[in-house]
């Protein structure tokens, strides 16, 4: 059996604001194997940054917390380690790169400066190895003339090369799990293709999981070994990748599959569309969260709450469609 | 006749642009001198059929905002040719642009930017009506209602603020602004980019439903492909300021000739983890578009490049059957 190298049990987490709670994540469970690369998509708000920055524990608070659950990374709950403990945890054996690498490189310090000092703070070396580390990586990440840009400060980079530095300061310490938050979601679809063709590379040689959050059904559907669906907070499904784009269950990942226009179709006449928009987080509908927008709604939707539950090997949903409200335990979620 | 030459006949040419540039100057040093330009747009020649979508794609600052503006005059063009029913709108004064504004309208990609955040949305979508002097107020009113329920928005909503709206709904005020005028054109630039999937089908639909309505023209600017590909009669690719290829939405995505159209559709991922494909990867960055490349700006990232490209720009030419390249080799 394959090594569970993290498994997020349970996970909630909520913001405590001036309106209201907004409960971002909500009974999260998920897992991934070494080795494989989980995708999480959904669309904005729906919860996936907090969830990541759950898991590295970086929520600001207040007014965020982590109201329950358990985070295990190899077997050890995060969620009762140290502050001290976590930042070594951090960025040695699990990383994380961003959306916009801008706002995670520090301007005034060179590339080389940033990516040594992740080196130097995890692993037992001195600053000239660091260094020599750091013009490896970058090479690496096909940064051409390493030597030279390792001394250019951030800004003298474009997207694309900055996300390639964000990529070598997250895998200069061999980290288990890189957890990667919409890494290509500024960049242009041509550069796009580089840094996934790069991701992959790295994966293959470093062994690392990935953890892959996008709003992009195309990417995931070219990276991930299995996807999770996230609605308002919840994970509405979860299956192999193969499986969710021949046959998706729930009639949110349904929605969504067919109102994207698609190039591997002859151009449809009309799209289809979702009505409505996603909920307000500080009200959300009673009963299945998807219930105001679901062509299929039945009465059970709006009273009862499906949980995620498994339906077939491997596969899993929340929904009534699916899930028989007899066998489904009330309250706590079915444990996974 | 050919079937396309009769068609464009039927549909005829509503606005046609020829050799458009548009340079912006950098200024530095002590005196805040010109030391250089930023070679936006650089020569695009394009037509723009009456009752069409034309597409616009590219990459981040290959020059489409920058041609959708100054094919309006929002910014003035540095040199070219744009005539709007025969007229060469680039040789009118402030004023007879004005007024001929009615025509053209533009929406925004970032439906939050766009609004002005003091003002209901019932007077954003009167503005237009004021300037232009349409109406009393009473019939202003009687529109504005009446182009919220076109734009599928209930007309209760005319006295709340945009900040009251979600980001589809904000794109829904947007195009009611824009279409309160009956405009003749509309430039909608990346109108969907910064939606979700969910909603972006919602104002797609409703952009077509509009367009067939009020026979409307769109010059349609996008970075997504499919979404181009979907809305788009027709599609022009931009690269570096230059249109490198025009053709038939569904020729150009099945017979892409230009190199860079061949990679940029190659790229895309596609959600359908069954299909396996051959993809092109692009070597390095789009050059700077203050000293782009000599010769074919595509030159340093082209896989089949030659000698002769560094030296010699390609210019448009028809390829096929209403299907215009720039490229020596293709
Ligand atoms: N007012 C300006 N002053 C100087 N340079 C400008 C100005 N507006 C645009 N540019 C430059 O002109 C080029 C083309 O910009 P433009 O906004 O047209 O690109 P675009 O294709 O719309 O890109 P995007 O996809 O990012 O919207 C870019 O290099 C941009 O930086
Ligand atoms: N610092 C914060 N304060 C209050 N609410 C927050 C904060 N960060 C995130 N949220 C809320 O949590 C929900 C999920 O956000 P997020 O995880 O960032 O979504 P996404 O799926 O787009 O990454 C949203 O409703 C968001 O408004
Ligand atoms: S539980 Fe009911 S409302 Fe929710 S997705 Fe399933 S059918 Fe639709
Ligand atoms: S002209 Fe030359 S460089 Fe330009 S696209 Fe054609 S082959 Fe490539
Ligand atoms: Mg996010
Ligand atoms: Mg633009």
């Amino acid at each position: 059996m394959p090594e569970r190298v993290l498994d997020v049990r349970n996970l909630s987490t909520h913001f405590f604001t001036e309106d209201g709670v907004v409960k971002s994540v909500d009974q999260v469970s998920f897992y991934i194997n070494s080795e494989e690369t989980l995708g999480i998509v959904g669309e904005s708000g729906c919860g996936k940054s907090v969830t990541s920055l759950s898991i590295m524990q970086l929520i600001p608070s207040p007014p965020g917390k982590i109201v329950g659950g358990e985070i295990l990374f190899r077997g050890e709950n995060l969620l009762t380690k140290s502050s001290e403990e976590m930042r070594k945890i951090r960025g040695n054996d699990i990383a994380m790169i961003f959306q916009e690498p801008m706002t995670s490189l520090n301007p005034v310090y060179t590339i080389g400066d940033q990516i040594a000092e992740a080196v130097v703070l995890h692993q037992k070396v001195n600053k000239k190895e660091a260094w020599k580390r750091a013009v490896d990586m970058l090479r690496e990440v096909g940064i051409p003339s390493p030597e030279k840009r390792v001394r250019e400060y951030p800004h003298q980079m474009s997207g694309g090369m900055r996300q390639r530095v964000m990529i070598a300061m997250a895998m200069s310490c061999n980290p288990q799990l890189l957890i990667a938050d919409e890494p290509t979601t500024a960049l242009d679809v041509t550069i796009q293709a580089q840094i996934l063709d790069l991701m992959r590379k790295l994966k293959r040689e470093f062994h690392t999981s990935i953890m892959l959050i996008t709003h992009d059904l195309g990417v995931v559907a070219e990276m991930a070994d299995r996807v999770a669906v996230m609605y308002a907070g919840k994970i509405v499904e979860e299956s192999s990748t193969g499986d969710l784009f021949r046959e998706p269950l729930h009639p949110y990942t349904q929605g969504l599959l067919d109102s994207i226009p698609r190039l591997d179709q002859p151009a449809a006449e009309k799209l289809h569309v979702i009505e409505g928009t996603v909920p307000n987080p500080l009200n959300l509908p009673k009963g299945c969260t998807f219930a105001p927008r679901c062509p299929k709604v039945m009465d059970i939707c709006r009273e009862k709450t499906p949980m995620l539950t498994e339906v077939s090997e491997g596969r899993k949903v929340s929904c009534w469609l699916h899930v028989d409200p007899q066998k489904q335990p009330s309250g706590k979620e079915a444990a996974s | 006749m050919s079937a396309v030459l009769q068609d464009q006949k039927a549909h005829g040419v509503l606005m046609e642009v020829r050799d458009l540039t548009k340079y912006f100057p950098i200024t530095g040093g002590l005196f805040s001198r010109v030391v250089g330009q930023v070679k936006a747009v650089d020569g695009v020649s394009f037509d723009l059929r009456r009752g069409e979508t034309l597409g616009l794609v590219g990459e981040s600052g290959c020059g489409k905002t920058t041609t959708g503006r100054a094919v309006l005059r929002l910014i003035e063009p540095t040199s070219g040719t744009i005539k709007f029913e025969g007229q060469d709108i680039t040789k009118l004064s402030k004023r007879e642009m004005r007024a001929l504004r009615r025509e053209m309208q533009i929406i925004f990609q970032d439906p939050f930017g766009s609004l002005n955040p003091r003002m209901s949305v019932g007077q954003i979508i009167e503005e237009p009506l004021v300037i232009h002097r349409v109406g009393n107020r009473k019939e202003r009113e009687a529109r504005v209602r009446q182009l919220l329920e076109v734009v599928g928005l209930a007309s209760y909503h005319v006295r709340r603020y945009p900040h009251e709206f979600s980001g589809g709904q904000r794109q829904r005020i947007g195009i009611a602004r824009a279409i309160a005028l009956n405009p003749k054109i509309i430039v909608a630039d990346e109108p969907v980019s910064a939606l979700d999937v969910s909603i972006q089908s919602q104002i797609l639909n409703l952009m077509e439903d509009l367009q067939h309505e009020f026979g409307l023209t769109y010059l349609f600017i996008a970075h997504g492909l499919n979404v181009i590909r979907h809305i788009s009669d027709r599609v022009g690719v931009m690269y570096l300021g230059a249109m490198v290829e025009i053709a038939s939405s569904e020729e150009i995505y099945h017979k892409p000739l230009h190199p860079y159209t061949e990679a940029l559709f190659s790229a895309i991922p596609i959600p359908n983890p069954d299909i396996k494909r051959e993809r092109i990867i692009l070597q390095g960055d789009v050059p700077s578009p203050v000293n782009p490349p000599s010769g074919c700006r595509f030159h340093t990232r082209c896989p089949i490049a030659q000698e002769k490209c560094k030296v010699d720009r390609p210019i448009l030419k028809e390829s096929g059957p209403d299907h215009w390249v720039a490229c020596h080799y293709r």
